[in-house]
């Protein structure tokens, strides 16, 4: 059996150092060693999105990371978009506007977006299309998922939507 | 997962060194080989990460006018720093979705060369040259077969150069859940020719389709290569289209990289 790694990055702006087994995912060291449950196992395979999560601010599949690659990174999850009682304002718009129904690609679905905001802030719709590209939702249909980005958005922007 | 043993070398030298050992493999973006393992279609007991060798990354244009890119640089990254080469920006941002863009490398696409993969083509048609770590490869000669290159055990992608033609366009059909192509053309046009590549199409992976190449080395128009028919020989089929589809697509897609690189 081969020795477990020390890894330490930045969870949603929390120092978080751990071992991990070799060979070990980051989406794997996220739920289980970190304990944030807010990324989702969903296809294993790199298809599905539902692991979604920001690597120094871009989206990266975490079922497809090796965890050890991601050692001093930054990383950002669904579990640190809320600030406190206060939603994220694509939480708030996600719950509004039934944006999820089984709600297991939500967590993907946050993160892309995020992504895709906080680098443009103002996108077309064509943009939020491609920016969740990489996420199924087997529920909605997707279009109160990206009505939900681009409300958010004008709201961060200070505009009605 | 299964256990494996990782190691990030900083240097190219470190990585060779590591890809000696038996039963090692190279690990690009991990878009590709990651699922893999987990499928159990391969299990190297040893992987060796290039992600951290900023030697085999970034973009340059080099004194000859080529476009030469790190054979350790994401899709992404093309996609922000290869302006010089439209075409190329525009291939590569279409490939897969962001995560993957942000990720995958084009080192580890190409020596992959998977049979429907986007980049074989873009080097083809600009005859492109791949250089390893102790030589240079003309495309031609690089794509071998599906999943096959000119590659030998432990020797690594370093860099791919593109000469940037005078005009060039990548059309892809693409399958919406994938977004693999069915097929993908490659028209680039140079002062003394044109090279037409396919991709997505055949068992045998990428390849020119010289007799268009031909007719639009003459007249570089669509109507160039309408009296022209691409064999179903050897195409793909699979439940996404048959090889006589194929075929008809790869001439509809020719037609249209020409209208829109002319």
């Amino acid at each position: 059996m081969m020795p477990k790694t020390p890894l330490s990055f930045t969870l949603n702006g929390s120092e978080t150092a751990l071992f991990v087994d070799p060979g070990a995912n980051l989406l794997d060291t996220l739920r289980r060693g970190a304990g944030d449950l807010t990324p989702k196992l969903g296809c294993a395979q790199g298809t599905c999105g539902a692991c979604t999560v920001l690597i120094d601010g871009e989206p990266h599949l975490s079922c497809l990371t090796l965890a050890e690659t991601v050692e001093g990174r930054d990383i950002a999850t669904t579990g640190g978009l809320a600030d406190g009682p206060d939603l994220h304002p694509l939480q708030q718009a996600f719950m509004e506007g039934f944006a999820a129904q089984c709600g297991f690609c939500t967590a993907g679905m946050l993160m892309a977006a995020k992504a895709l905001l906080d680098r443009r802030p103002n996108p077309s719709r064509d943009e939020v299309i491609e920016a969740i590209g990489g996420n199924l939702c087997r529920c909605t249909g997707y279009e109160p998922i990206v009505d939900a980005i681009l409300t958010a958005a004008a709201r961060m922007q200070g505009r009605s939507a | 997962m299964y256990s494996f043993e990782l190691v990030r070398p900083k240097s190219l030298a470190e990585a060779l060194s590591a890809l000696k050992e038996e039963d090692a493999q190279a690990l690009g973006g991990g878009q590709t080989l990651i699922p893999t393992l987990k499928q159990r279609l391969a299990q190297p007991s040893k992987l060796v990460s290039l992600s951290a060798i900023d030697e085999i990354k970034g973009v340059c244009v080099d004194d000859d006018g080529r476009l030469c890119i790190g054979g350790g640089t994401t899709h992404g990254e093309i996609v922000a720093s290869a302006g010089d080469y439209p075409a190329l920006v525009s291939l590569a941002s279409r490939i897969g979705d962001p995560a993957v863009r942000n990720r995958g490398t084009i080192g580890g696409s190409i020596a992959n060369n998977d049979p429907s993969a986007c980049y074989p083509a873009a080097c083809l048609a600009s005859n492109a040259t791949i250089c390893t770590d102790h030589r240079e490869i003309p495309a031609d000669e690089f794509f071998q077969g599906m999943f096959m290159t000119a590659l030998e055990e432990g020797e690594i992608v370093t860099e791919v150069r593109f000469p940037v033609p005078q005009k060039a366009n990548y059309q892809k059909f693409a399958q919406p859940a994938s977004r693999f192509p069915l097929v993908g053309v490659f028209v680039a046009r140079f002062s003394d020719g044109v090279r037409v590549a396919i991709t997505g199409a055949s068992e045998g992976g990428v390849f020119r389709w010289t007799e268009a190449e031909e007719a639009l080395s003459d007249n570089f128009s669509p109507e160039a290569i309408e009296g022209l028919t691409a064999s179903a020989d050897g195409l793909i089929t699979d439940l996404h289209g048959s090889a006589a589809y194929r075929a008809h697509l790869i001439k509809v897609l020719t037609g249209r990289a020409v209208k829109a690189a002319a």
